[in-house]
């Protein structure tokens, strides 16, 4: 079910209250990301990874999974945020939060200069150019190592204690602590902003965009707008993973990565804001615990859990929850 | 005496050619049946790893594997489609992407599963190896060989597409699904052979691939991209469209690697992404 045909005999507001109202079972969802600091302090450094690839994922469903912009190559912004941050620790200085802020600068620059490309195309060229521009950005920080690194890796990133008391120390405590904290403020803004009129518009340029300027919605702006903030928060994701492991590498703007988070979210169940976060835990839990028995081949049994998704869970995890959950309270 | 840009422009359109035997397969199922079928380059490596075996093992000739790989992918890509293919023609771009990348993850496991991680080696008869000298130029005889299967192949598909009853067929089905099935044209059993057909085309492509870049089981997704490029360049469906496209960015690379080596691959996403800019449905694409 949709949130779009809940609409009988509702005033719109009293439709968009409900959409924004807190449910128990959401609250208990973030009491939840609490527990690894107890059960599991062992796998904090797992956890926070986790954190990161969810908020990336995140911002990725802003764009894929409400307006329908398929992007291959969306680990650019990934990316750019986290050698903007590496290397403003490394020539300016390493306070955390300011960092954070002028990576979400960088990344929300390019995003909104490339949304203009983006807002253009449709389908297959979509796919291409995304994937394209993708390419172009990881060449460009390969061939600059003078200021990257390369191939070798960012190195010297230096991070000082966030609020100067916590240092990020070995265990991981406060990186969990720091990406946890930080995803839990771009999820309530992304929250915020799916349940307003523009994350309506959203919507109905992903159920059908030639119908849109019918109601007089100008889609390529839309477009261009939540491109840029998916690509902000793409790069704060970026810049907290250069902060908590001090170093950044190539393959932060990898295609793997763009393919990884894409596939994280279609498990997990686009469109439904906590899909990515559910498909970030089961796509990095599963990697840690099947990659410990054999590396090479991780990939076969991601293939699997792919074609069976798609053959068998057409809209994710989430959606063959809700699914089965209408169905039971049907009953 | 040619001045080496020849030499440089000849080694392009062979590589050209190289990528434009992997890509044409997906040029017709992509353009043809419009099924985003991102395991393209899966199909070429298993037609390469057929090729790898027959050599190794039984000790054929290269040429005799050739039409082994064609047949062993076509069928191999049939089974495939009639089980999981067939059922997402209808569903969104993403649902093919998803489920084709996954087949595509599953194939380098596999593939690593039963030839390991390392690069397989063939050798190819000793008389394709050499090289003819052409007014002061090196030109690799197996290059040579490449660029006349390239030509040849683009006639041949040509001609099937358009000028037979098979080729009138696979339109129709594409144009007006319903109509051609009132016509009596069997629309089921003509996707599989279309479908057969380009898989076909990218396991010969794979074969003809190895004496040239290698394989390994990352095949599967380094020349995915490529694939990609040209036939999103070249324009959804159009044959002469892909040939001209894996003319552009062979040469491209080749010329770039050559002139200036820093730049890396930068030149040709440059080319792609100014292409799809100024022309969104690609070089020869219609829709």
């Amino acid at each position: 079910m949709t949130t779009l045909d809940v609409t009988r005999a509702m005033t719109p507001q009293t439709y968009m209250q409900q959409l924004s109202r807190w449910r128990a079972i959401e609250i208990a969802f973030w009491l939840a990301t609490l527990l690894p600091f107890w059960l599991f302090p062992t796998y904090l450094s797992l956890a926070s990874q986790i954190a990161i690839t969810a908020l990336f994922a995140l911002s990725l469903d802003l764009i894929l999974g409400y307006a329908g912009v398929v992007s291959l190559g969306h680990a650019a912004f990934f990316g750019l945020g986290a050698y903007t941050a590496g290397i403003f620790s490394k020539f300016f200085w390493g306070e955390p939060f300011s960092g954070l802020l002028v990576a979400a600068v960088v990344a929300g620059l390019v995003g909104y200069l490339s949304s203009f490309i983006v807002s253009r195309f449709r389908h297959l060229t979509l796919i291409m150019i995304t994937l394209g521009l993708g390419l172009l950005l990881h060449e460009a920080a390969n061939s600059a190592s003078w200021l990257t690194g390369g191939s070798d890796g960012l190195q010297g990133v230096a991070i000082k204690p966030v609020f100067g008391v916590f240092k990020f120390d070995l265990y991981g405590y406060t990186a969990y602590g720091y990406a946890l904290a930080i995803l839990f403020v771009c999820f309530l803004l992304t929250r915020r902003l799916i349940n307003s009129p523009f994350g309506l518009a959203l919507r109905g340029i992903r159920e059908n965009i030639v119908r849109m300027p019918a109601i007089g919605a100008d889609s390529r702006a839309h477009i261009r707008k939540v491109y840029t903030i998916s690509a902000i928060i793409a790069g704060i994701a970026g810049a907290i993973l250069a902060q908590t492991t001090e170093t950044v590498s190539l393959e932060v703007l990898s295609f793997e990565r763009s393919a990884d988070v894409l596939v994280m979210l279609v498990l997990g169940g686009a469109g439904r804001l906590y899909g990515g976060l559910i498909g970030a835990a089961v796509f990095m839990i599963a990697r840690d615990q099947f990659s410990g028995i054999a590396p090479q081949y991780w990939y076969f049994w991601i293939g699997i859990l792919l074609v069976v998704v798609v053959m068998l869970l057409p809209n994710g995890i989430l959606g063959g929850l809700s699914k089965l959950f209408s169905r039971w309270s049907r009953k | 005496m040619l001045p080496p840009v020849f030499g440089v422009l000849f080694d392009g359109i062979a590589y050209g050619m190289l990528l434009f035997l992997l890509s044409v397969g997906m040029s017709v199922t992509l353009g043809l049946m419009n099924f985003v079928n991102l395991a393209h380059c899966a199909f070429a490596m298993l037609g390469a790893y057929v090729t790898v075996m027959l050599m190794k093992d039984f000790h054929w000739n290269f040429f005799a594997t050739l039409p082994v790989s064609f047949l062993v992918t076509a069928l191999v890509s049939v089974v495939i489609e009639r089980t999981l293919y067939r059922r997402l023609y209808r569903a969104t771009d993403l649902d093919q992407v998803l489920l084709t990348i996954g087949l595509a993850f599953i194939s380098v496991a596999v593939a690593a599963w039963f030839f390991g991680t390392t690069q397989q080696p063939i050798s190819v008869p000793g008389y394709m190896r050499g090289s003819i000298n052409v007014l002061g130029l090196n030109i690799g005889i197996y290059r040579l060989f490449l660029v006349a299967v390239g030509i040849v192949v683009t006639i041949l598909l040509v001609m099937t597409l358009e000028h037979t009853r098979f080729g009138a067929q696979v339109r129709a089905a594409v144009d007006n699904q319903r109509m051609a099935r009132g016509l009596g044209i069997d629309v089921d059993r003509t996707f599989a052979v279309t479908f057969a057909l380009g898989s076909g085309l990218a396991g010969l492509g794979g074969a003809l691939a190895i004496e040239i870049v290698g394989l390994d089981p990352h095949f599967a997704f380094v020349y995915l991209v490529y694939v990609l490029i040209i036939v999103s360049v070249g324009g959804l469906g159009s044959i002469a469209g892909s040939f001209a496209a894996a003319c552009l960015i062979g040469i491209s690379d080749i010329a770039g690697k050559y002139y200036v080596p820093e730049l890396g691959a930068f030149l040709i996403y440059l080319v792609m992404v100014a292409v799809l800019m100024w022309k969104p449905a690609g070089l020869f694409g219609k829709r």
